[in-house]
């Protein structure tokens, strides 16, 4: 008879489920350090081509623009492993903490 | 097969592959008589994925992502294992405190299991409520283990050579006190589990396992130790800290489902201990030594405890940047002829058809880990049994 006491108890407790998503979007705790969405910055990148060799579901795709080799990200295939961040020798990749990603469109979901 | 009947007929009812009562495909082939199961056969090679030739085609640090995702729930185990494996390979040495790291997190993950697990086995008795209440207590427990790894689910912690994140100081401090509101809860789910009619009612006395068919059918894990055999990979062959990080192999001797239900809880606790161990003692300095890509040639075998049972990977390398074997032998496989001796009645012990759910469920099968080829040649009604040698001929490698 533990059990009915305790739910007892609970009638009167804060209720623990969110209702994301049409409500309590900002009660989502997003720590630090979370692996989310990549971004990346044309910049920094020297078109090594590490990422596109470690990354295990061939979500980094190497290829050539005005300024030489480089890579785009297919959100699409990613596992937000973050091996790219960590191959990376010029720190050009980073992984936001955004985790809201999911669209209709594959072609939206490629980070360039 | 033949039996002797009071009703003449036995009938063959197939449970699966997609059955309400079930989570994951698996056909289970019953003979009954009446209501009682006098036979039992599974099929487990639903969910063939090929993952080992997969990892012959990837280089070390993708299979480590690839190894993860052999069991969405033990992956902490798995990247474990073969992150040992590989290490085992290169003869190095990994620091300290990522020894301290890797055994945090799978006990982390151990403590998920095992809340997981129980609040399936609610559900499979259809004590729904005890689900609920489990599972969002389970919740602090993905938030401790995504604040540590940065996911919830997929750590992707482990790498070869180490860890790949460093513990902070405040989420050391956070562990610490979701332990505390998680050791409360658990001990009150025991109290539970001990004492509620209808957990007793549906797990007493239901899926026995004797002592020595566990040995004989080499049961792996908390199907083990609930028929009382004191094994443990942790305590009989430690890996990581194992060795330092104090810990109780729990058993229990009634063989049943409640037996395993207990196990499972009393280990939480056990768990819950030495993640307070882990971050107590932990020494500070490097977290990873950085390794070259490609290992030297040789082979490795490497176990884990993970929260089913026994895992062993094996992996063969040939001093490229990929793997030319891999093999992993997951805890469900080991369990599966242990599984169709609980499910077949002998002399007193009667299975219920409406006990093959809670049955099944109670040595916490995970089937997508599990499907693997074996070769038998069905006229001659021989399994094909290769041994390590013969294998290598077989494959040219000899």
């Amino acid at each position: 008879m533990a059990m009915l006491l305790e739910v007892f108890r609970h009638l009167f407790k804060k209720r623990a489920t969110l209702m994301y998503p049409f409500g309590d979007r900002e009660k989502i705790p997003v720590p630090e350090g979370l692996r989310g969405k990549i971004s990346f910055n044309r910049d920094l990148c020297i078109g090594c081509g590490l990422c596109a060799r470690f990354c295990p579901s061939g979500a980094a795709e190497l290829i050539e623009d005005e300024k030489g080799k480089r890579p785009i990200f297919h959100i699409d295939r990613c596992l937000f492993c973050a091996q790219c961040e960590e191959v990376c020798p010029r720190k050009a990749i980073t992984l936001t903490k955004t985790f809201e990603i999911a669209g209709f469109d594959r072609n939206n979901l490629v980070v360039k | 097969m033949s039996f002797s009947s009071s009703y003449e007929r036995f009938f063959d009812i197939p449970i699966g592959p997609q059955h309400p009562a079930l989570k994951e495909p698996i056909l289970l082939k019953l003979i009954v008589e009446g209501e009682h199961v006098v036979a039992a056969d599974v099929d487990v090679s639903y969910t063939h994925r090929g993952v080992e030739r997969a990892m012959q085609e990837r280089n070390y640090i993708q299979n480590i992502y690839l190894a993860e995702r052999i069991c969405g729930i033990c992956n902490v185990a798995h990247t474990l294992c073969y992150c040992q494996n590989v290490e085992g390979l290169y003869d190095v040495e990994i620091p300290s405190r990522a020894l301290y790291i890797r055994v945090l997190v799978e006990e982390l993950a151990r403590i998920h299991s095992h809340l997981l697990w129980l609040g399936v086995a609610a559900h499979e008795i259809g004590f729904d409520t005890l689900f609920m209440y489990i599972w969002r207590d389970r919740e602090r427990v993905m938030d401790l283990i995504e604040e540590i790894t940065g996911n919830r689910v997929t750590s992707a912690i482990n790498t070869i050579g180490g860890v790949r994140r460093d513990i902070r100081p405040e989420t050391c401090e956070r562990c610490l006190k979701a332990m505390d509101y998680l050791e409360e809860r658990t001990k009150y789910y025991k109290k539970v589990c001990e004492t509620d009619p209808t957990v007793i009612a549906r797990c007493t006395g239901v899926g026995i396992l004797k002592l020595k068919d566990a040995i004989r059918l080499c049961a792996v894990g908390p199907t083990l130790r609930a028929s009382n055999i004191k094994y443990d990979v942790r305590a009989d062959d430690p890996y990581a800290v194992h060795d330092e990080v104090p810990f109780n192999v729990i058993v229990y001797d009634t063989n049943d489902t409640l037996a395993r239900v207990l196990v499972r809880i009393d280990e939480t606790l056990e768990s819950i201990n030495m993640v307070r161990y882990c971050i107590e003692h932990m020494p500070s300095g490097p977290v990873r030594v950085r390794l070259k890509l490609s290992p030297p040639v040789g082979e490795h075998l490497s176990r884990v405890e993970a929260p089913r049972g026994e895992l062993i990977h094996y992996v063969k390398s040939n001093g490229t940047e990929k793997p030319e074997r891999y093999k992993v032998r997951t805890p469900t496989f080991g369990n599966i002829p242990a599984l169709c001796e609980m499910l077949t009645s002998k002399g007193d012990y009667v299975v219920n058809i409406a006990d093959v759910p809670i049955a099944f469920a109670s040595i916490d099968p995970c089937l997508s880990c599990t499907a693997r080829v074996v070769m038998l040649e069905r006229e001659k009604g021989k399994l094909w049994v290769g041994s390590l040698d013969g294998l290598r001929r077989w494959r040219g490698w000899g």
